[in-house]
């Protein structure tokens, strides 16, 4: 019985690789206040390699091992919004030293240049941009998948003309 | 890098004559590689530029747009080419667009010169990125921290517009599944 998904070549390079790509995305979320990139940029990467599994294993196997499945999505993606709206909205709760409250105050600490923890809230909503994009990236595949898979089995497709 | 112009005006051709192409074919496959080509293109032109920032977000977002591009294509299967055969209108919106643009040279030709008042928006944030901010990467803290509002806008943008698609498209789905009969088409 053949498995679902591509050929066994793209199955073993993809399970090679997703972790690779991932702790890529990873890494760019996470060193976006240092190096370039960013959240937008390691979100389409995270996406980018779960889309690879999705291709390479189909969506069956995505549905069931996945971090981000076509339902968990929309949790995902509410979470990376809320987590950003709510660190804006802390601006005018922790407003500090004489600072004004605001919206989108950076009030965490500063931290010293070139180190990890440094640029305040950068870190943090850099992560939570990153679960947004990458869910919200993953989950126009997945929903194309979803509805290719009804149109297959629906109707047929298209006539000619 | 003094020669990087020859470059910039080379790669610009490829994406002018790329453009063309996407447009003129009538395999919709090849349009849309054609467009990743020309978003490639762009991103490279970024990279000469020292904006590595946004040729990284533009090569990633090409290759999931290609991605989901060429996933839609082979899905539809509409390969038919549609050519509007309307000149009056045709010619009305070529005609409507020289004029715009027309007024757009004019007005053009008041505003300040390209970069005269020597960086007069970028000098407060490079000046106090790095006290008010603390963060190296002036793309970052200036999209995030001086700019957040607009990219809670752009998030707030993707988000709709997946919520959309995905409505848009399960609907389909969901109806399918539960009338049964596919008579009603």
């Amino acid at each position: 019985m053949k498995p679902p998904g591509m050929s066994l070549i793209v199955r073993t390079i993809t399970r090679l690789v997703t972790g690779f790509i991932l702790i890529f995305g990873l890494y760019i979320v996470t060193y976006g206040h240092i190096t370039p990139g960013g959240g937008f940029a390691g979100g389409v990467i995270l996406a980018l390699g779960l889309i690879l599994t999705l291709l390479a294993f189909g969506k069956k196997f995505v549905g069931e091992h996945a971090l981000i499945t076509d339902e968990g999505f929309k949790e995902a993606d509410v979470l990376g919004a809320g987590i950003f709206l709510v660190i804006a909205l802390l601006g005018y709760v922790f407003a500090t030293g004489g600072a004004e409250p605001a919206f989108f105050l950076n009030w965490i600490p500063h931290g010293t240049p070139f180190n990890l923890w440094s640029g305040g809230m950068l870190l943090f909503c850099n992560f939570a941009i990153g679960i947004k994009v990458g869910a919200c990236l993953f989950a126009v595949i997945v929903t194309m998948a979803v509805f290719h898979n009804h149109r297959r089995h629906g109707p047929g497709e298209p006539k000619e003309e | 890098m003094h020669d990087v112009t020859t470059v910039l005006y080379i790669l610009m051709g490829f994406m002018i004559i790329g453009s063309v192409v996407a447009v003129e074919t009538t395999d919709l496959l090849s349009s849309v590689i054609c467009v990743g080509a020309v978003g490639f293109a762009l991103s490279v032109i970024d990279l000469l530029l020292c904006a590595p920032d946004l040729g990284l977000t533009l090569a990633v977002v090409e290759i999931l747009a290609l991605v989901v591009l060429i996933r839609v294509v082979r899905t539809r299967r509409d390969t038919y080419h549609a050519t509007s055969r309307d000149t009056l209108a045709i010619a009305l919106v070529v005609a409507g667009l020289g004029f715009v643009l027309t007024l757009t040279f004019f007005a053009l030709e008041g505003l300040p010169p390209f970069g005269e008042p020597i960086m007069l928006m970028s000098k407060p944030y490079l000046e106090s990125g790095l006290t008010r901010i603390g963060a190296v990467n002036y793309v970052t803290s200036i999209v995030i921290d001086f700019r957040g509002y607009d990219t809670l806008g752009e998030a707030t943008i993707i988000f709709v517009a997946i919520v959309g698609a995905y409505t848009v498209l399960r609907a389909v789905g969901r109806k399918r599944e539960t009338t049964g009969n596919e008579s009603d088409r």
